[in-house]
C-alpha cells in the first residue's frame, strides 16, 4: 500500500490535475492545452483556472466547438514536436473524436514502422449521478481501452491524478486520461515534492484477505467505502486499483485474487463488453484454480443514463451494492 | 464528355533545370505506378493499390514549391506525393511488398507510406483522415516558430467529410501555414463528383475567408506557379490556402477496377490521355522553348524506367519481417 509522505499537504482532485499541468508546462515549452473554454473560463469544472494567466493564450488555447478538428490537429502537432493536451469536456463527446484517436493517433507509430510518434494526452471526464442525462454522463473508457496503441488512465485519488498525469504528458504515446467529474472536489494528500507514477502499475489501496475488489476511478472510493462496511461484519476486503486499463497490470490483480480466492470487479462503464468483463476474464485465466466463487461484476447498468434522480441512482454501483455482493460472495448474507 | 476547362492563368517562368527536373519526376511516378500495376496483375504484391497515373503534375508542381523540411500528408492514392517529396522508389516498393526494409517496416503498405526524413507525415486510408494531421503540423510549425508550411493533399471525395471544414476553420482562425490541395479527378470512387458535391467547390474555402484558387492540374507549370504563391503567403504568416486542381486518373479507383464503363466512357478517358497528358504537355513545352530536344527527353524517360527496374529488384530481394516481431512498434 503506497501512502505518500506528505507532511499534511492536501489538494483536491482538480487542484492536483492543475498542478500537474502547470508543472509539466513549466518543464516543457512544447506542452500546450487545446479545448473548449479552457483559457479564461478554465473549463466549466474550473479545473484549469489560472493556467492561462501563467502560460498565456498561445499555450492555453480556446478552440471552437469542434472536437474532431482540434483532436486531429493535436495528432499532427504531436507528430511534429509538440506535446499537446486536448480537453474533451464530457467523455460522451469522445464519439466525435473517434477517427482521430482510433484510426490516426493509435496507429501512426505502428503504421510508420516506428518512425513517427504521437505524444499527446486527451483529458476527459466520466461518471454519472450528476443529473446530466444520457449524453453527459457516460463512462466510455472501455472504447479506447479496446484499441492497441492507446494508453488509458483512470486516477482515483488526487495523489494518483497528479503523478499519473505527469507521466501521461511525458509519455511518447497517445494517452487518454479520464477524470470522474464527481471527484473534482475530493481532497487527499499530495506531496509538494516532484513525483510521477508509472503507467501500467496497479496500486493496492487497501490490503485484505477475504475478497478482492478490483475497482477503477471513483469506484475505488466506492469500493473503499464498501470495505469499511465489510470490516464491520468481519470481512476483510482488499481493494486493487489498476490505475490504467491499458496497459493493464494483470499480475497484481491475479496475485491478489490468488490470495483472497474471491473477486468483484467494479467499474462505471457499461457492463456489457466492458472493463469489468475484461478484468473478470483476466482473473478467470490467471487465478481460476484459486477461486472459491464465481467472479462478480458491477458496472453501469446497460441503459442510457436516465435523467430522473431515482432512475439514475440505480444505474451505478454504490457502496451498498458492492457491500451486498461481497457479503454474499463471502457467505455472510 | 466531362472535361472541365479551367480559367487561363499566366504561366510562370521556369528555367530548363526545373523543367527537366519536373519532367523526370513525373516520369518517375508514372514508371513507378506502371510497375505497381504489373506487380498487382502478376499477383506479386499483396493487397491492392490506387494508382496516381494521370495526376502526376499535381504532386510534382506542389512539391517543387516546397522545401525538404516542409510537411505533406497524403491519401490512399499517395505514391506520387511520396515520390515527389523525395521518397526513394526502392524503399517504397519494399513497403508495397510488405518487406522489413520498406518505409514502414512492412507495417503500413501502399496506403500508409510515411517518410519523416522528407517531411512526409504519411498517406492515409481514411478519406480526409490526414486533414487534422496536416493542420496540426502547420500549428506546430507556427508554435515552434519555424517557417515550415504543411500541405494536405486530398481528393474531391474528401469534400464530403466534416472534419475537413473543422480544421479549415481552425487554420483560418489561427492563420496557420497550411495549404489544402484538392485534387479533383472527377470521381469519388465510382461516382462523378457532381452527384456528391453541392454548390461551387471554391465557395467552401471562400466561406472561411481563405485564399483560394483553381488551376489546370494537368499543367505542371501552372500548379507550380500557384503553389509558389500559396507557399510564400503561408510562410510569411498570412495564413492558409486552398488550391483546387482539375485532374484525372487514367486508371481505375484501384488496380482491380478494370471495367469502368458503368461510370465513365472510354472516350472521356481517351480525351484526357491524348489531349491533356501532363508529361506530354511539359515535354512539348520544353522542346518548343529549346530547353530540350526530343532525344534528351527520351534519355530522361529511359533513365526513369531503368531506375524503377533497379528499385523493384531491391524490393523483391529484400526479406520479409520476422513474424515474431509483429507486436513491435505498437507503442513507442
Amino acid at each position: 500500500m503506497s501512502t505518500p509522505e506528505t507532511a499534511g499537504r492536501e489538494l483536491t482532485f482538480a487542484e492536483a490535475i492543475r498542478e500537474a499541468l502547470a508543472e509539466e508546462m513549466r518543464r516543457d515549452a512544447n506542452v500546450v492545452i487545446l479545448g473548449e473554454d479552457v483559457a479564461e473560463a478554465g473549463t466549466p469544472f474550473k479545473v484549469l483556472s489560472g493556467l492561462v494567466e501563467e502560460f498565456g493564450t498561445a499555450r492555453v488555447i480556446d478552440t471552437p466547438i469542434s472536437e474532431a478538428g482540434f483532436t486531429g490537429l493535436a495528432v499532427g502537432a504531436a507528430m511534429t514536436g509538440m506535446r499537446p493536451i486536448v480537453d474533451i469536456m464530457f467523455g460522451d463527446f469522445l464519439t466525435l473524436t473517434m477517427d482521430q484517436m482510433v484510426n490516426q493517433a493509435a496507429k501512426v507509430h505502428y503504421m510508420s514502422g516506428g518512425h513517427l510518434k504521437v505524444p499527446m494526452v486527451l483529458r476527459t471526464t466520466l461518471g454519472a449521478t450528476r443529473r446530466s442525462a444520457a449524453q453527459h454522463s457516460q463512462s466510455l473508457h472501455a472504447w479506447l481501452s479496446h484499441i492497441p496503441g492507446l494508453k488509458v488512465v483512470l486516477p482515483s485519488t488526487p495523489y494518483d491524478a497528479k503523478g499519473l498525469l505527469k507521466s501521461a504528458i511525458r509519455d511518447d504515446n497517445p494517452v487518454a486520461f479520464f477524470e470522474d467529474k464527481m471527484m473534482y472536489k475530493l481532497s487527499g494528500p499530495v506531496p509538494a515534492e516532484e513525483y510521477t507514477i508509472p503507467l501500467g502499475v496497479a496500486d493496492i489501496k487497501r490490503a485484505g484477505t477475504d475478497v478482492t475488489i478490483v475497482a477503477t476511478s471513483s469506484m475505488v472510493q466506492t469500493a473503499l467505502g464498501a470495505a469499511r462496511l465489510l470490516e464491520e461484519i468481519g470481512v476483510s476486503a482488499e481493494v486493487v486499483d489498476p490505475r490504467t486499463t491499458s496497459p493493464l497490470d494483470r499480475d497484481t490483480i491475479v496475485e491478489s485474487v490468488k490470495k483472497t480466492s474471491r473477486a468483484i470487479v467494479v467499474d462505471e462503464g457499461y457492463e456489457q463488453y466492458g472493463v469489468t468483463a475484461e478484468i473478470a476474464a483476466v482473473i478467470a485465466e490467471g487465478a481460476f484454480y484459486y477461486l472459491d466463487a464465481p467472479v462478480r461484476r458491477l458496472g453501469a447498468m446497460d441503459v442510457p443514463i436516465p435523467f430522473s434522480p431515482p432512475l439514475e441512482d440505480v444505474t451505478v454501483p454504490t457502496e451498498r451494492t458492492v457491500f451486498d455482493v461481497a457479503r454474499t460472495l463471502c457467505g455472510r448474507a | 464528355m466531362r472535361i472541365v476547362t479551367p480559367p487561363v492563368r499566366t504561366e510562370p517562368e521556369i528555367d530548363a533545370d526545373r523543367g527537366l527536373q519536373m519532367y523526370s519526376q513525373m516520369l518517375q511516378i508514372r514508371a513507378f505506378e506502371e510497375k505497381v500495376n504489373e506487380l498487382y496483375t502478376r499477383a506479386i504484391m499483396p493487397g491492392l493499390a490506387h494508382l496516381y497515373i494521370g495526376q502526376e503534375a499535381v504532386a510534382v508542381g506542389i512539391c517543387q514549391a516546397l522545401r525538404r523540411d516542409d510537411y505533406i500528408t497524403s491519401t490512399h492514392r499517395g505514391h506520387g506525393h511520396c515520390l515527389a517529396k523525395g521518397a526513394k522508389p526502392d524503399l517504397m516498393f519494399a513497403e508495397l511488398l510488405g518487406k522489413q526494409s520498406g518505409y514502414c517496416a512492412g507495417r503500413g503498405g501502399s496506403m500508409h507510406i510515411a517518410d519523416p526524413e522528407t517531411g512526409n507525415l504519411g498517406a492515409n486510408a481514411i478519406v480526409a483522415g490526414s486533414a487534422g494531421i496536416a493542420t496540426g503540423a502547420a500549428f506546430s510549425a507556427k508554435s515552434r516558430g519555424t517557417d515550415q508550411v504543411s500541405v494536405c493533399f486530398f481528393g474531391e471525395g474528401a469534400l464530403g467529410q466534416g472534419v475537413l471544414y473543422e480544421v479549415m476553420n481552425l487554420a483560418q482562425l489561427w492563420k496557420l501555414p497550411a495549404i489544402y490541395v484538392c485534387e479533383n479527378n472527377l470521381y469519388n470512387e465510382y461516382t462523378h463528383y457532381s452527384e456528391t458535391t453541392a454548390g461551387e467547390i471554391l465557395a467552401r474555402p471562400a466561406a472561411f475567408g481563405m485564399l483560394a484558387d483553381r488551376v489546370d492540374g494537368q499543367n505542371v507549370r501552372a500548379v507550380f506557379a500557384a503553389a509558389t504563391r500559396f507557399v510564400e503567403s503561408a510562410r510569411q504568416g498570412k495564413g492558409p490556402g486552398f488550391l483546387l486542381c482539375d485532374t484525372y486518373r487514367y486508371r481505375g479507383h484501384h488496380v482491380g477496377d478494370i471495367n469502368r464503363t458503368f461510370y465513365r466512357s472510354k472516350q472521356e478517358e481517351q480525351d484526357w490521355m491524348t489531349q491533356r497528358d501532363p508529361i506530354t504537355r511539359l515535354g512539348d513545352w520544353l522542346c518548343r522553348l529549346g530547353f530540350a530536344v526530343p532525344a534528351e527527353l527520351e534519355d530522361v524517360r529511359a533513365r526513369a524506367y531503368a531506375n524503377i527496374e533497379e528499385a523493384i529488384q531491391f524490393a523483391l530481394d529484400a526479406p520479409y519481417p520476422d513474424a515474431s516481431d509483429v507486436r513491435r512498434h505498437v507503442y513507442a
